[in-house]
């Protein structure tokens, strides 16, 4: 196997916790409450042309890893320890003014709200063209050339016409496109979707999906693959790594977690999608909500909602049980399962 | 050097200037078809503006006469002085189209030839109104190049960083507001002397609080926005990031802001004169100088209401036109064919 394009190894990202934040509204200069690891220890490694899809609930830090990765969490949080290796290059010991050429050539990132994430007063086409200027010294006219063509790969219909076009006279999934574009103009190696699926409705949804599929099979990108929804992850992923509250629960290639999971959280996760009840029949949830950073217990994090839990669940943080050679869980359970076998 | 000599190089200046934009304007389909929607929804109110502008300029174009002697030797006479007879005065107040002097009833040198008679002094009512309008436009359009730039910078980079320069600068503006403006700008004017120049930095210091307080406002919100994280992640830098998506993004606040500064400096310069510290010449000081004439009996009107008309006519059309422009470079609202 050739050499990741992205190989994270035990991130830590911080925000201060809400006391913290108190305390220093009120004038405290070093806050007595400290901070909390909104993704704590997270690794995660993608090979070129391969599809990593990070699952989890809302705020249990994938967005967070995924800025991280690009060094761009927003402000008071920040990465605590950890390596990020982008295409070789350690992204934290970069100087600023070289990870704004990695950013964008190297790895691209699309949002998942394709309505926000174009300047409303400019034109699509200035906007790719300023995507692509910012990282090559080119005349205005090859790269308008360069961005119609652009516009034509990623399926804009009448792509001449549409870069004079401003994004509110376009459709969010047009916009989408057009973020795709702007994305892959340097063709980077590592392509970064957000919820990229998540603002459209579903016919428009299977069209992207399937554009990042030939935008991968093509060009060889990798693409790590930020969702919610197990319906998008099944139709692109290779692989795929469950986060819980800040941490990686399991990770295995698609048919391993979606067919055989191992770990309670994702078994919970996947028997309540509906599509898998019959009519009439209740719902299955997971009983509580995730527990706020910093709030979070000593051992495994998934204690507190887990039907399986036992003696050492709550004070014992579990390691790595190696299901097979893609597959593993941080689970006490399944440790003791895998012991006995 | 000579200030008409000043004068008409500024004028000249801002002529090729506004040719420059014209044919920028023309090759652009966007700001081309902006033009005349505006010339669509506004055609009275830009026509209005279009008429004090001229006189505007036509004011600061101005040269001596080779021929003639005395005082009037130094004193060149604009464009707009040339429309009337040189030497145009009476000796005391006249009213429109009189014969004879309003008190007394003696002959008028130049009867039934003042439109809209002549103040205390005699002078020619219609000429000082009309001269008022490049002393408006002067002072609404030199304070808003102060005003403008200054709120821009400060709001901008406080709403943008925040931290530190978000607290100076959010000192700034608390320190200045603190200070009732009109006191503040009184006494920067008597500091720094009556000129127009003077007068119109003095507002704009001034002037710029309030505007900035705005514009950090919009930044706070659209540093947050989805386009910038975007641009951020494409690898652009802060300072392109501020000015190509930010403050393109607040140019509607600057436009519409431009208008209500325009016409509250004129207004406040009119406050300013009835202080007696306003600029020579300007509507407001003919107002300060007709307040009296409104006791008379018989009542002397036409001093009061030609400034006022003036006044008024500049700062509707002003405010007329800054509204539709607004509305049609507000991406937001919905615009057909474009």
């Amino acid at each position: 196997m050739s050499e990741p394009v992205l190989e994270v190894t035990d991130l830590v990202t911080t925000f201060p916790t809400d006391a913290s934040l108190a305390q220093r509204a009120e004038g405290e200069r070093r806050p007595a409450a400290g901070r909390a690891a909104v993704v704590d220890g997270v690794s995660l490694s993608i090979a070129p042309g391969e599809v990593l899809a990070l699952v989890g609930e809302s705020g249990c830090g994938k967005s967070v890893t995924a800025l991280s990765i690009l060094r761009l969490v927003p402000k008071p949080g920040r990465i605590e320890s950890g390596r990020v290796l982008l295409a070789g290059r350690d992204v934290r010991a970069l100087p600023i003014s070289e990870m704004r050429a990695v950013r964008g050539a190297v790895a691209a990132m699309i949002f998942q709200e394709p309505m926000t994430s174009l300047n409303p007063v400019q034109t699509v086409g200035v906007q790719v063209v300023e995507a692509i200027r910012l990282h090559e010294r080119m005349s205005a006219a090859a790269a308008r050339a360069r961005c119609v063509e652009l516009f034509e790969r990623v399926g804009i219909p009448d792509a001449d016409a549409r870069f004079d076009s401003f994004p509110h006279q376009l459709s969010g999934g047009l916009k989408q496109r057009v973020m795709i574009a702007m994305a892959l103009s340097m063709q980077p190696k590592l392509l970064i979707a957000d919820e990229p699926t998540t603002a459209l409705d579903v016919t428009i949804q299977a069209q992207i999906l399937a554009l990042l599929r030939e935008v991968r099979d093509r060009f060889g990108m990798a693409i790590l693959l930020i969702s919610h929804n197990l319906g998008v992850v099944n139709e692109l992923a290779d692989r795929i790594a469950v986060m819980y509250a800040g941490q990686v629960a399991e990770e295995g290639t698609r048919e391993e977690l979606l067919a055989h999971p191992r770990h309670p959280y994702t078994q919970r996760l996947l028997a309540s999608i509906p599509s898998r009840h019959r009519p009439g029949e209740p719902l299955a949830e997971i009983p509580g909500v995730v527990p706020a950073p910093g709030e979070w217990p000593a051992g495994c994090r998934f204690t507190t909602r887990c039907h399986r839990a036992f003696e050492p669940c709550a004070t014992v943080v579990p390691r790595a049980t190696p299901i097979s050679d893609t597959h593993r869980a941080y689970c006490h359970a399944v440790a003791l399962e895998e012991e006995r076998a | 050097m000579e200030a008409h000599v000043v004068s008409n190089a500024v004028v000249a200046g801002l002529v090729a200037g506004a040719l420059y934009t014209a044919t920028r304007v023309r090759k652009s389909r966007f700001w081309s078809e902006s033009f005349r929607e505006l010339g669509r929804r506004r055609p009275v109110a830009l026509a209005a503006i279009a008429f004090y502008v001229a006189l505007g300029l036509a004011d600061s174009v101005a040269w001596l006469d080779s021929g003639a002697q005395g005082i009037a030797a130094h004193r060149p006479r604009s464009l707009v002085d040339r429309l009337f007879p040189a030497e145009f005065q009476e000796r005391s107040y006249s009213a429109p189209l009189a014969f004879e002097e309003f008190y007394g009833g003696a002959g008028l040198r130049f009867p039934g030839q003042h439109w809209l008679g002549t103040d205390i002094l005699g002078r020619d009512v219609l000429h000082m109104a009309l001269k008022g309008a490049r002393v408006a436009l002067l002072l609404g359009g030199l304070t808003s190049l102060i005003v403008i730039p200054l709120a821009l910078l400060f709001g901008m980079s406080a709403g943008y960083f925040g931290g530190r320069i978000d607290d100076a600068v959010f000192f700034a503006i608390s320190t200045l507001s603190s200070i009732p403006s009109l006191l503040l700008l009184i006494a920067l004017i008597v500091a720094l002397g009556r000129g127009p120049l003077q007068v119109c930095f003095a507002m704009g210091v001034t002037g710029w609080v309030s505007f900035s307080r705005v514009i950090r406002g919009e930044t706070l919100k659209l540093r947050e926005l989805d386009y910038v994280a975007a641009a951020r992640a494409l690898g652009a830098s802060e300072s392109r990031i501020l000015l190509r998506h930010i403050l393109p993004n607040v140019m509607h606040l600057v436009v519409i802001t431009f208008v209500l500064l325009f016409s509250g400096m004129v207004l406040t310069e009119a406050i300013l004169a009835f202080l007696g510290i306003g600029l020579d010449g300007s509507w407001g000081q003919m107002i300060d100088q007709a307040r009296d004439e409104l006791a008379r009996d018989p009542i002397i009107y036409w001093n009061l209401t030609a400034a006022s008309v003036a006044l008024f006519g500049l700062i509707l059309a002003v405010n007329l036109v800054g509204d539709a422009i607004r509305d049609i470079l507000d991406p937001r609202t919905v615009r057909e064919n474009v």
